[in-house]
């Protein structure tokens, strides 16, 4: 409740405006209509109008809107009732519960305040008004009221009217641009219009929104997480909120979509060039640790798609951070030939509780206890890697290889490129079946399986792609024989575990370029704060 | 009336305006490879067209570090300091 009043100008039952300067002597009331204790004060505060109405300024704000008129009449209320539409007033002046009473000083200074029903505090205000204005007492039963009876929550507080309230306040939180769309406007097709979108019908982010969207994170609105390429654009939280709500998120998931625009704003990761090749990148996203369970991610049947909420909007929130405050659009920098349904949305979480390893984001150094976003910059997937038969640890890895044959394309082989393979837990019962089988002897497994004498990778009427004929002729047939397995190194094999219980098919995810040239997948800690 | 926030990074206007045209090329232009295969030749092109049809003209070369990754701040600044003109060659 606040100490000094605030001018207002509110309608009366008859619809005609009424200003409040802010200065007294003035009560000013604020009631709700289906409020009981505010029915119990509705005759105290008539009996007071009558007594001291003449000598001061009095009001009573009501917040219901029609049914404002209803209270009045139920109480045969004689003073001006405004309608506090929006509630704007009943926040404005801070108050929490209904009724709630304000005495104001000449000065404006509020001078007696109290919410609910106390009969003793209700009689000594009817006393100090009658003292101070010098007017005989109301005359008021006070025996037969209620000695004490709580008040009711004021209306203000309603989730969808407390957001916006506190989105429209001077001291909001809220820097970005407001757009107005006409009311004979479709927001949807509006939003479409403007190129906000990435196909698919967004959420539109208005200020109560983006409001609620920002409850899902401790860090302040305007607090800067990267600059996001093409156009080097500022993603605030706030900024990255908006597209959240476009995306369909729920405020948990906020800290998610935040750690994965620091990831891949990162030199490192290079959302620039993942945005802009030809080649068709998109960016994967493999959320770890508690957080998963927290916000009800799927790591488990249908993970990689579709039906899961956060999976689906936390991956396509991201996407349109790059689109909408890096200015990558299709067509524009995003230059892909063929484009990827990734670039929509690809996010998943891994099935830590069937991996028989460490956790992808304990391997690459985190604590288990923390909840982790890591990126891969891939162009394909996910790809199947179908084996119902093989029943012996090294049948199922060597399949899991080949199934890797496919990367850039079968013949090429030594690529320095990422690959993201998602192994299911029954490919994961057969690998351990005879015990521990180590994500490094699965790797080393891989190259061996997919190792090719050199000269099938030469150019050939087959194919042109692969080792020139010229260069192949100076290798000559010893330098021909030697083996190339599929990737340059097995620290290009990345391997998750995600998927259900039930069906023998794993998954993998094709690279782009990899390295410092290209990208490089990065890891960021989730600040759940 | 629904108001939405800005989703973009609120560049104005809408329409990115040009640099106005002075009708004439003088001082220094700039020729920028971005390191993609073959973008020297068709500098070494212009290069050679510039020369010849714009005598006066300086020319300065510059390259990006990679084409897959924004102009580092460095170079841009150096661009914008010593050049008028810039041009750029994309292209596989």
């Amino acid at each position: 409740m606040i100490d000094a009043a605030r001018s207002f100008t509110l309608t009366n039952l008859d619809g005609v405006a009424h200003a409040f300067d802010g200065t007294g002597p003035a009560l000013v009331c604020f009631v709700k209509e289906d409020c009981e204790t505010c029915n119990i004060a509705g005759p105290v505060i008539e009996g007071m109008f009558k007594a001291y109405g003449s000598g001061i300024d009095m009001v009573v704000l009501g917040q219901s809107g029609d049914n404002n008129a209803v209270f009045a009449r139920r109480h045969g209320l004689t003073m001006p009732v405004l309608a506090d539409a929006g509630c704007k007033a009943s926040f404005d002046w801070d108050i929490e519960i209904v009724p709630a009473v304000f005495w104001i000083d000449e000065a404006g200074k509020v001078v007696t305040k109290f919410e609910g029903f106390v009969r003793d505090d209700w009689q000594a205000l009817s006393d100090q008004i009658a003292a101070e204005t010098g007017q005989p007492n109301a005359q008021i039963d006070w025996d037969s009221l209620p000695p004490w009876r709580p008040g009711c929550g004021s209306k203000h507080f309603d989730p969808e009217i407390y957001d916006k309230l506190r989105a429209e306040a001077d001291g909001s939180v809220l820097r970005a641009r407001k757009v107005e769309v006409a009311s004979g406007d479709d927001v949807a097709e509006f939003m479409f219009d403007q190129g906000f979108s990435d196909g698919l019908p967004l959420v539109p982010p208005t200020p109560e929104r983006v409001m609620r969207m920002l409850a899902g994170t401790h860090r302040d609105p305007q607090e800067v997480i990267a600059t996001v390429p093409p156009n080097m654009g500022v993603a605030t939280v706030e900024k990255i909120a908006i597209n959240a709500v476009m995306a369909g998120c729920k405020p948990e998931y906020l800290p998610v979509v935040i750690a994965a625009v620091e990831a891949v704003c990162t030199d490192e990761f290079n959302i620039h060039g993942v945005t802009a090749t030809t080649m068709g990148a998109a960016t994967v996203m493999v959320v770890n640790g508690p957080v998963v369970e927290k916000i009800g991610m799927n790591a488990g049947l249908g993970a990689m798609g579709a039906g899961n909420r956060a999976n689906a909007t936390i991956g396509r929130a991201l996407r349109l951070v790059i689109r909408n405050v890096g200015g990558a659009t299709t067509g524009g920098v995003e230059r892909s030939t063929l484009g990827n349904p990734m670039k929509y949305t690809m996010c998943f979480a891994e099935n830590e509780a069937v991996s028989p390893w460490e956790p992808l984001h304990v391997e690459r150094g985190f604590k288990a206890e923390d909840s982790v976003v890591t990126v891969f910059a891939m162009t394909g997937g996910p790809v199947h890697i179908v084996d119902q038969t093989s029943r012996k640890p090294d049948q199922i890895a060597g399949s899991l290889g080949q199934g890797l044959e496919g990367v850039f394309m079968p013949k090429l082989h030594n690529l320095p490129v990422d690959a993201l393979l998602v192994v299911c837990p029954e490919h994961i019962n057969t690998l351990t079946v005879e015990g521990d089988y180590s994500k490094d002897r699965l790797r080393d497994r891989i190259q061996e399986v997919t190792s090719r004498p050199l000269r099938e990778m030469v150019q050939n009427d087959h194919s042109g792609a692969g080792i020139p004929v010229a260069d192949a002729e100076k290798m000559g047939p010893e330098k021909l024989a030697q083996l190339a397995p599929k990737f340059a190194g097995k620290e290009y094999i990345h391997i998750v575990v995600a998927g259900g219980e039930a069906g023998k098919f794993s998954s993998a995810f094709h690279g782009w370029a990899t390295g410092a040239v290209g990208s490089i997948s990065v890891s960021r800690k989730i600040d759940l704060g | 009336m629904t108001i939405i926030l800005d989703p973009t990074d609120e560049r104005v206007p809408v329409v990115r305006q040009i640099t106005e045209r002075t009708g004439s090329v003088q001082g220094v232009v700039g020729l920028l490879n971005i390191s993609k295969p073959r973008g020297n030749i068709l500098l070494d092109e212009l290069d050679r067209l510039i020369a010849e049809g714009a005598p006066g003209v300086e020319i300065r070369r510059y390259t990006k570090p990679t084409f897959a990754k924004p102009c580092p701040d460095a170079l841009r600044h150096q661009i914008r300091d010593e050049c008028d003109f810039m041009i750029e060659a994309l292209a596989d």
